[in-house]
């Protein structure tokens, strides 16, 4: 069967910025997809293409076998979309916003009330949109994205900006979501939990392109045993300048990642039962002092930054 | 499913626009409240026919005693102090301490004329006229008098003329008996009858170019657009749905100005009905169209606020809405007379003022309407949804 979003290698560049520079992906139906970077990697321009109101400068993009040209109104009506920090019509009520986009879609008032339930938002109906929380406009944003039950849902960053409690609500809409419906899903994101939460697929994106994409554990498999080792050092009293480290931490036996606005470091490790007492005696022949470390599992971030030399969240 | 026009849609749309306006409390106010204040502020300001001063100052070599003793060999300079001492009575010193007299001319069917003598020096008299305070000098020079005053100032004219009639007399009337002055009280002459339908159109334009366009910036700059747009949402129905609700609302305004406007100065309408509302709904769409495309573009607030200025402030000005524009030079006039603004305020006037119909604002209702039905589809093409 076709992908239900196919993307071949799509150029896209504002005055300034290469915005997406050759990215090509295909999304089948029910499954869902991250696309993780960090701000300014493309994610958006991406979904805004496949979205309809961006055209690619080069490449082609297919929604359900179907060029956008001369095919708006049946795709409008497959898609749904849900953006960033939504804000609506102010002094209209939650059921009145509701209602009107179940008209754009034709659709009836039960409806309405179906999406109040989904979204959890009963109890607000009738206050303003302007008085909501962000958490509850945002799972109202969610909700109007559902009214037409699209075989696509594009989510831009759904849960930017909003607390832990209210992410988690969004991300329960969903996953029941993933459970009761072939919903293809498009979701970008620089939070990796959310990509780690939602999603079958990891796209990781920086600079307009896609770094490497598959499965969290096909992401995180080829290093499996591998451990992250993070430190901070103790400084002055007779260690080496600030200025210096950088040149005796290239001559670590493991590639340091180092941040010298934190003061931290990390370096993977496969055999850390070997590695690391090798480790140990590199910082000792060179008067480093640990002040901090641990151990911990490799995440999409570790991967991020051993690709970037940054991480997402910068 | 792709019929153009999709009545349920159009009318959720209609109605959640209708809620969002009749939910902004402010709009009550300056929508209804304030035209009818300034029709209130204005009208009376220009309707009534109060008595008008006119401040002359007199100046003398030896000022004030020579005068009242008749000792002037002259008989004009002694004819100011004969009036001033028979007629004039005393008013408290100016500030700065100089003698003053008053008086009137009556003039019951012209308005009153009220002189007020200031019997001062020359530096002062100049400092005075410069301050706008008198328009007029009075001086007793070479035996005769002699009237100073800017000739390019028609109210100083005017008041030379009233004066110079006065004292070449010698004597006060009791009451100008003007048989030859008919008062013109012909219904829709006075100033009022001229002012509101120019309030009503400026009140279209005003509405439109703010409420729409502000209206979509607001909502770009929400990223609510982009989320519409993103439905099978009609682009045409949002932005009719918006003009729709606007001619509603500038339906209700115009017609409480103008319910005000018979109440508090009885001005009526001479001309066709049918022909007003045809042009009235000419004028919001003209205005609305403009709207669209003066917003098709930036999310910017402030960058909104400039352009809506942009083309509110210039007709504001010279379409004369509070006075006449004819008064601007003759080369400007072709101009002016086809601003949007001008063909509403003169089309609502000749209907109001002149009894006019079909036939003399068919012209300007046709013309509208294209400008509207242009400026709106410049707008939906280059329009910016997100």
């Amino acid at each position: 069967m076709a992908p239900v979003v196919e993307v071949r290698d799509v150029y896209k560049s504002f005055k300034a910025v290469d915005a997406v520079k050759g990215v090509s992906l295909a999304i089948e139906k029910g499954q869902s997809t991250a696309l993780l970077g960090p701000n300014g990697a493309g994610k958006t321009t991406l979904v805004e293409m496949i979205e309809g109101i961006q055209k690619p400068d080069k490449g082609e993009i297919r929604i359900l076998g179907k060029k956008w040209q001369a095919n708006q109104d049946a795709l409008h009506r497959a898609i749904g979309l849900c953006l960033q920090e939504t804000r609506f019509i102010d002094k209209l009520t939650v059921w009145e916003t509701i209602r009107l986009f179940a008209s754009f879609y034709d659709l009836e008032k039960s409806r309405v009330s179906e999406i109040l339930e989904i979204t959890g938002l009963e109890r607000k109906r009738k206050s303003y949109t302007v008085n909501l929380s962000g958490g509850q406009r945002q799972r109202l944003a969610l909700g109007l994205s559902l009214i037409n039950r699209p075989q696509i849902l594009l989510l831009d960053e759904p849960t930017t900006g909003l607390d832990p409690n209210a992410r988690r609500e969004i991300w329960s809409i969903l996953l029941d979501l993933k459970e009761h419906s072939q919903t293809s899903l498009v979701l970008t994101t620089h939070y990796m939990e959310e990509a780690e939460q939602l999603c079958d697929t990891i796209m990781i994106m920086d600079q307009g392109r896609v770094l490497d994409e598959g499965s969290l554990e096909a992401l995180l498999e080829d290093n499996a045993a591998e451990k992250v080792i993070a430190f901070s050092l103790e400084l002055g009293r007779g260690s080496p300048e600030k200025s210096d480290l950088e040149g005796i931490l290239e001559g670590s036996p493991f590639p340091v990642q180092w941040n010298h606005q934190t003061n931290r470091g990390s370096i993977v490790l496969a055999h850390f039962e070997t590695q690391l007492p090798e480790f140990f005696r590199f910082l000792e022949q060179n008067k480093l002092h640990l002040k901090n470390m641990e151990c911990r599992r490799k995440t999409l971030d570790d991967l991020f930054t051993s690709m970037t030399g940054r991480r997402l969240n910068e | 499913m792709n019929r153009w026009f999709k009545p349920a849609q159009m009318l959720h749309l209609v109605v959640a626009h209708f809620k969002e306006v009749r939910r902004q409390p402010a709009v009550l106010f300056w929508g209804i409240i304030f035209p009818m204040l300034i029709s209130l502020g204005l009208g009376l300001a220009f309707t009534q026919q109060a008595e008008v001063e006119r401040q002359v100052a007199v100046v003398t070599d030896s000022p004030v005693r020579e005068i009242r003793a008749h000792e002037a060999p002259d008989k004009q300079p002694r004819r100011i102090g004969n009036l001033l001492k028979s007629h004039a009575s005393r008013l408290a010193p100016s500030d700065e301490g100089y003698p003053r007299y008053q008086l009137t001319l009556k003039d019951e069917r012209m308005g009153h004329t009220r002189f007020v003598f200031v019997e001062t020096s020359w530096p002062q008299a100049m400092k005075l006229i410069k301050r706008g305070s008198i328009s007029l000098i009075l001086e007793k020079a070479n035996g005769g008098l002699q009237y100073h005053f800017d000739p390019m100032n028609s109210e100083a004219q005017l008041t030379y003329l009233k004066l110079s009639k006065m004292l070449s007399g010698g004597e006060v009337p009791d009451e100008t008996i003007s048989s030859q002055v008919a008062p013109l009280t012909v219904e829709g002459s006075r100033y009022i009858d001229f002012l509101v339908p120019g309030l009503i159109s400026m009140g279209i334009m005003m509405s439109c170019m703010w409420g729409i366009s502000y209206g979509m910036i607001e909502k770009r700059s929400k990223k609510m657009l982009r989320r519409m747009v993103a439905t099978p949402m009609r682009k045409s129905h949002f932005l009719m749905a918006l003009m729709v609700v606007r001619i509603v609302m500038n339906l209700i305004e115009a017609l409480l100005l103008f319910l005000f406007a018979v109440l508090v100065f009885d001005i009526s309408i001479q001309g066709s009905l049918p022909a007003l509302f045809i042009i009235f709904i000419a004028g919001n769409i003209a205005f609305g169209g403009i709207a669209v495309l003066t917003a098709s573009h930036t999310a910017n607030t402030e960058v909104g606020n400039g352009l809506i200025n942009a083309v509110v402030l210039p007709m504001s000005v010279l379409s004369g809405i509070f006075f006449s524009y004819q008064n601007f030079p003759d080369w400007s006039l072709p101009v002016i007379e086809k601003l949007p603004l001008t063909l509403l305020a003169d089309g609502f006037r000749s209907i109001f003022i002149e009894g006019a119909g079909f036939a003399e604002t068919a012209g300007a209702s046709i013309i509208l309407s294209g400008i509207g039905v242009f400026f709106f589809s410049a707008g939906l093409r280059v329009f910016k949804w997100h």
